[in-house]
């Protein structure tokens, strides 16, 4: 039999296709995170009386807010999913970088947080007559703070799995870190809402990049160090 | 049993007397700002805890990657008890702060970038200490303290740079004529010889802190050998 | 296969393993016997690259630890007390997974040899989640020796296993030693180890106590050897 280990951009691919097909036939993460984030907007509905001028200020960071929440289960479960039953050292004894470990699980979670927004944005835009969220740029900044939100949290949560606190650490942990991520982009997808000029959300913009550069440099160079003893 | 060494006592004590003259010159020597009055006095404690706890944030973040690299235990001593003294001195701040801002400002707390980051990093520090209770390994709980650190210490910086988007009203009292925005002030040679001596008597304060703080991780860790020692 | 010199493995100011020394040739099956703590999973932990020695050589299939880990995990195989399997995917895609992550050429011809080895190919399709732990367990070995390694671990196996199942698991324990494999294995279970290995070494306080081979075995049954050699 012949075996030669797998390359990157394979093993991590392999990761992504095992994650996707375990999630698409339980469904328990992405109906966690969908429920959790229709409930999470139905609450700000009462308590910002989301009328029509409320909406104009607010409707970034409500979504925001929700998809900072919704992605804190999705993280937790997927990454409590590997280490409940050993099988992260599953992956740590395969001969693959541990780079591609880190990858597919972002890349995995990713996918997740970006199916929820794709329910919840239609499903908002249609509850509040909020049309303007269907603009290309807003689109763009709601994928740019995505990746560097689930960029650190991936790496936190391969953290937060491994102490006895667990199941209330990961946002504890996440949100004070994420602070710049979260802001920047309600600053940029509110501008675009309010019909700003470029020049005006170029800044938040910068900055959305700037931290998702950096974070995901760091979080996969140091990823090493949170799964191995 | 390791005694107090003596240069440790003399730190103490010329600790004491640094913070003393401080107090001294913030509170009689400085002459009172004009429109502010008395409260503004206030400011150059504000700014020296704000100093040291800068000061031990970056020290944390330092301390946390050379452990990683190195993975010498004293480095994770350092680091946590630069991240214990620079909590303490910069809840400090925010108190100093908030003293100083509601006759200032009209307000207790504003979300300004230099509040809302010393407030978030008071949240980093929050959550370094409930990941850190949460480990039992010694060996992963510096691990994970020192990414944790690293973190913080790229994100902070970011997060200021992210709240100065929106309007700020702090004013900026250092570097620059700039000192338009409102409540800031121009400082007299008398006010900047204070000053000063508030950031050394600080620096020599947390100098202190930091040596009792890592004499005592010491001694913790000392008393865990010889708990193993008996329990053999 | 396995050459272990002066192994040392602390976790903070704790010692679990004192300069332990440990050799296995080619095609041997070893038991290591021990109490609880005696440091028997951290052991193999070490020799499974999943934790970092403190000190010493640790040298497996001819290569070093932790330098060489990623030529070690290519000819190595583990099974431990949990299944390592995901629960929502078959048997079938749970292999499918191991093979695309350890890189095998011609996966589906192996998949069903080692289904059929582990005597779970007519369950092939059915989610694992669906599985009797003694079925986990043994497509946990399926997946083990899919990469078909030169050695293998196996760590505590029949943890949680009945009597039916554990019968089941020698068989297929006993095939996996039958191609000529290295084998290590830690069990409390004397009564099963016995009639597994051919080599049995007692691992006490960090460091192995006592050694011998099945043949030297003849008045004396291995309870009174493990017995004897804890008390000495």
């Amino acid at each position: 039999m012949k075996t030669s280990a797998p390359s990157l951009l394979k093993a991590t691919f392999a990761i992504v296709q095992k994650d996707l097909a375990a999630e698409f036939r339980s469904r328990e993460l992405l109906s966690a995170m969908l429920v959790f984030s229709m409930l999470v907007i139905l609450i700000f509905n009462f308590a910002l009386e989301l009328n029509i001028d409320a909406r104009k200020s607010v409707t970034a960071g409500v979504l925001w807010t929700t998809f900072a929440f919704a992605g804190t289960l999705g993280l937790n479960r997927s990454m409590a999913v590997e280490k409940d039953r050993g099988c992260m050292d599953g992956l740590l004894l395969a001969p693959v970088d541990r780079s591609a470990i880190f990858f597919g699980k972002a890349i995995s979670n990713l996918a997740f947080m970006l199916i929820v927004e794709a329910i919840v944005i239609p499903l908002y835009a249609m509850l509040y007559n909020e049309t303007r969220i269907f603009q290309p740029e807003f689109l763009g900044v709601l994928l740019l703070g995505s990746i560097g939100y689930i960029a650190v949290g991936t790496l936190l949560s391969a953290m937060s799995v491994q102490t006895r606190t667990r199941d209330v650490l990961l946002p504890i942990l996440l949100f004070p870190v994420a602070v710049p991520v979260l802001l920047a982009s309600v600053k940029a997808s509110g501008g675009i809402i309010a019909n700003a000029t470029f020049a005006e959300i170029l800044t938040p913009l910068n900055l959305l990049i700037v931290y998702d550069v950096i974070f995901i440099a760091v979080s996969f160079m140091i990823f090493e160090f949170v799964v191995e003893e | 049993m390791q005694s107090k060494p003596i240069a440790l006592t003399i730190l103490d004590i010329v600790s004491v007397i640094v913070l003393g003259v401080s107090t001294y010159l913030a509170l009689f020597f400085a002459p009172t700002e004009a429109v502010m009055g008395n409260v503004q006095r206030v400011f150059y404690f504000h700014v020296g805890t704000a100093w040291v706890g800068m000061v031990g944030f970056v020290l944390a973040a330092v301390s946390g990657i050379i452990y990683l690299i190195t993975k010498d235990m004293k480095w994770d001593r350092i680091e946590v008890a630069a991240v214990e003294v620079s909590t303490m001195f910069f809840f400090l701040t925010i108190v100093l702060g908030s003293i100083w801002a509601r006759p200032a400002w009209n307000t207790w707390w504003t979300w300004d970038p230099r509040l809302t980051t010393a407030a978030v990093t008071e949240l980093i520090y929050v959550a370094y200490f409930m990941l850190r209770a949460g480990i039992e390994d010694p060996e992963k709980r510096a691990r994970f303290g020192a990414v944790y650190t690293l973190l913080g210490g790229l994100s902070a910086p970011i997060t200021f740079m992210v709240i100065r988007l929106f309007r700020t009203i702090h004013p900026v009292v250092i570097g620059g004529a700039s000192a338009e925005a409102q409540g800031g002030f121009d400082m007299t040679a008398d006010m900047r010889t204070t000053f000063f001596f508030a950031l050394f008597a600080f620096t020599v304060l947390f100098v202190d802190f930091m040596w009792h703080r890592l004499r005592v991780g010491k001694l913790e860790e000392k008393v865990e050998q010889l708990k193993l020692k008996v329990s053999m | 296969m396995i050459e272990v010199k002066k192994l040392v493995k602390r976790f903070g100011l704790k010692t679990t393993l004192r300069g332990l020394d440990f050799h296995v040739e080619p095609g041997e099956f070893v038991a290591l016997l021990g109490p609880n703590g005696a440091g028997k999973t951290t052991f193999l932990r070490i020799l499974a690259s999943l934790s970092r020695p403190s000190m010493g050589n640790v040298k497996v299939a001819g290569f070093s630890l932790p330098q060489e880990s990623a030529k070690v995990r290519a000819r190595l195989g583990v099974v431990s007390h949990m299944p390592l399997l995901y629960p929502d995917l078959t048997a079938e895609e749970n292999l499918q997974f191991y093979a695309r992550m350890y890189g095998i050429a011609d996966s589906a011809a192996r998949i069903t040899d080692v289904l059929n080895m582990v005597g779970l190919e007519s369950r092939r399709r059915d989610l694992v989640r669906t599985f009797s732990r003694g079925m986990q367990q043994r497509l946990a070995i399926g997946r083990a020796v899919l990469h078909d390694p030169e050695v293998v671990l196996f760590d505590e196996p029949y943890t949680g296993l009945d009597q039916d199942a554990s019968e089941m698991l020698d068989e297929v324990l006993r095939s996996v030693a039958a191609k000529g494999r290295t084998v290590v294995m830690t069990s409390h279970d004397l009564a099963r180890a016995e009639d597994l290995a051919t080599r049995f070494d007692i691992l006490s306080r960090g460091v192995i106590t006592a050694s011998a081979k099945r043949e030297d075995f003849k008045s004396t049954n291995l309870l009174d050897f493990y017995k004897k050699s804890l008390e000495s």
